[in-house]
């Protein structure tokens, strides 16, 4: 899924002091689950932001709306007949739900209530870790379902670098090696002679390097 | 390996059945050409070629390709560092090229320490290619004449490939198929990291000896001096894969802080000594980092000097 | 045991402290009052294993909360008792009533109270 990262509070009263009806807008998907962006999150946003306004003896309304998602034209729909009651919407989707609900309502100003950090796992209470970056051209099969895309930090197709030490990476012994982890894998599969195969140079004009991408499916078109 | 593939000398001697010598020059903070010339000038008749680093440990530095440029006007043969951290495939491409056309005739390729470690930590990172990839890519310019989109290169580079390879990196048991890599990626020589675990290093060169690795590229032992026993205990904790045995700390601490420095070089001299005798080993990189003064008596000491006449 | 605790704070009973969730917290403020405390069981008797470990962590991010939006994360807090430690909970509400009457009432309320006399 996608993981993201609440922004601090104290940044979106910045974005959000001018406007004085203000919608918290959460995603039930991905960002609930993370608990970044779901209803608990918007409640809670809420709630500080009107704590804080109040105080400040400022007069503002702050409602609340939570959509199945808003990365889908049906659901971001939802909030068409209310949408004169706002200046300005906080968004708490990841970046695909707040650009998508901007194109939808062209004049109302809408802004990140998080930071979309990654693509990841959830691989621990409170411990969200990336495992994929997209880069449209899957190499799992070749690298003992590991990807050293994602989870090597120089993307070294033919690892690992020098720097790998007890594990861990050169960054530190928080972050795994990758390359590490993916003989690992390639031991247990029993196929260590794959290691030895090596990966060609990498097409990246199926990544972001090659421009903001599409997946056209005339198949399934109506 | 019969005819030459470059104007190298190092490749040169080496084929000649010669231990190769190579030192390091890392390049100044600043645009002073100077700083190159004279470290260069400390070392050059006691090697057979100086490796110039390129932006090391991420700090930004002038050009690797620059100070290159610097050495061979002076008559000094550079091996230029290249790493894929900070240049995408067209920069690197371009930069062979520019190499070339000074005759620069010696390249090893390198992935470069994380940009964290440097002074631009918050900086992007390429990777477009890894360091075998980067192997590949100069060995296709020069042996095929062609850039990696195909098309011909008028004058195509004329370089002497390395590599580097760690023995002491985790994990230790791809370490000789990760050589073999290199080596099928098409290195022509190899450079270590710096080597005190003598035991571990012979294991290493034992196992790439049993396959053969050996007559397929010249494997040069790389040589740190410790000048004291802070160092020692540096580099064991906090470079990564470096494995430094307490038997050398142990060593560095129990002479007077005085001389340290000296015995520093006496275990680095010794070391060599071991070296060269061992099956595999095809010359040394001698690594003095900041203390190019020091390079001259280590070779002469280690019986290196004077380098042969070709 | 007829044990004396202050009368100006209510008691909101929850089955376990691993029910309360970091907006309550926050509503209780948002409506005006000055402070809060959670009390639960000592921590590893809980009969739901981590409730009151729970709690303590959203007692921690609300107290997080109300200092960003400039209430004062001090007016909410966690203690942990046992069922059977009568005087100790008195003891502890009377320490948060005085920690509270210290430190004033809270900015929530002083601009509500501003606000509805200027109606």
């Amino acid at each position: 899924m996608i993981i993201a990262e609440k922004k601090p509070i104290q940044e979106i009263i910045e974005e959000v002091q001018n406007f004085d009806r203000i919608l918290i807008l959460g995603c039930n998907e991905c960002v609930t689950v993370c608990e970044a962006g779901g209803k608990k999150e918007v409640e809670v946003l809420a709630s500080a932001l009107r704590m804080y306004f109040i105080t400040q003896g400022k007069e503002k309304v702050i409602s609340e709306h939570t959509l199945e998602r808003q990365c889908d034209h049906e659901y971001l729909e939802e909030i068409r007949k209310n949408i004169d009651n706002y200046d300005a919407i906080v968004s708490l989707a990841c970046g695909v739900g707040v650009q998508f609900a901007a194109e939808k309502y062209l004049t109302m100003p809408l802004l990140p209530g998080v930071n979309t950090i990654c693509l990841g796992a959830n691989e621990d209470r409170g411990l969200w870790t990336e495992r994929c970056q997209a880069c449209g051209s899957c190499v799992l099969a070749r690298t003992g379902g590991i990807c050293p895309v994602s989870r090597c930090a120089k993307r070294v197709l033919n690892g690992p670098c020098g720097g790998s030490t007890n594990g861990k990476c050169e960054l530190g012994p928080d972050t795994d090696c990758a390359w590490q982890l993916i003989v690992d894998r390639l031991k247990a599969l029993d196929k260590m002679d794959d290691y030895e195969k090596i990966a060609p140079i990498k097409d990246w004009s199926t990544d972001r390097a090659g421009g903001p991408r599409t997946v056209t499916r005339e198949d399934v078109k109506i | 390996m019969s005819e030459f593939v470059s104007a190298s000398r190092l490749e040169r001697v080496m084929k000649a059945g010669h231990l190769g010598v190579t030192s390091e020059c890392g390049p100044p903070r600043g645009s002073d050409p100077e700083e190159v010339r004279k470290k260069g000038m400390l070392i050059k008749d006691y090697v057979d070629a100086i490796n110039v680093t390129d932006n090391q440990t991420a700090m930004t530095r002038m050009s690797s390709l620059a100070a290159c440029i610097h050495l061979k006007l002076l008559g000094i043969e550079p091996v230029l560092q290249m790493v894929t951290r900070d240049r995408n495939r067209v920069a690197l491409q371009s930069d062979i090229l520019g190499a070339a056309s000074f005759d620069i005739p010696n390249m090893l390729c390198l992935s470069g320490d994380h940009q964290s470690f440097g002074d631009c930590a918050k900086g992007q990172n390429v990777h477009d290619l890894d360091s075998m990839q980067l192997v590949q890519t100069v060995r296709h310019m020069r042996d095929e004449g062609k850039f990696l989109g195909g098309d011909d290169i008028k004058r195509p580079p004329k370089i002497f490939v390395g590599a580097a390879a760690n023995p002491f990196a985790d994990p230790f048991e791809i370490r000789v198929p990760r050589l073999a890599k290199k080596i099928a990626c098409g290195a022509e020589f190899i450079q270590t990291q710096c080597i005190y675990n003598i035991d571990k290093f012979k294991e290493w060169m034992k196992r790439a000896v049993d396959r053969g690795l050996h007559e397929k590229a010249f494997i040069m032992a790389g040589m740190t001096p410790m000048k004291s026993v802070g160092m020692a205990k540096y580099m064991k904790k906090k470079v990564p894969g470096m494995d430094v045995p307490d038997g050398i700390i142990e060593r560095l601490a129990g002479v007077e802080k005085g001389k340290q420095a000296q015995e520093g070089i006496d275990i680095c001299v010794e070391h060599i000594q071991q070296l060269k005798e061992i099956t595999g080993v095809a010359g040394f990189h001698i690594m003095a980092i900041e203390w190019e003064e020091k390079v001259p008596e280590i070779i002469k000491r280690s019986g290196l000097y004077p380098r042969p006449e070709l | 045991m007829r044990l004396k605790i202050p009368t100006n704070f209510r008691i909101v009973r929850l089955p376990c402290t691993g029910k309360i969730d970091i907006i309550h917290i926050l509503r209780a403020f948002e409506k005006g009052a000055d402070g809060l405390y959670v009390v639960g069981c000592m921590e590893g008797d809980c009969h739901f294993n981590q409730g009151n470990f729970r709690a303590r962590k959203r007692v921690e991010q609300a107290a997080k909360i109300l200092d960003q939006v400039g209430v004062g994360g001090e007016r909410v807090r966690m203690y942990n008792l046992s069922s059977g430690e009568g005087p100790l909970f008195a003891q502890y509400s009377i320490e948060m009533v005085n920690k509270i009457k210290e430190m004033g009432p809270s900015p929530v309320r002083l601009a509500k109270q501003k606000k509805a006399t200027a109606a």
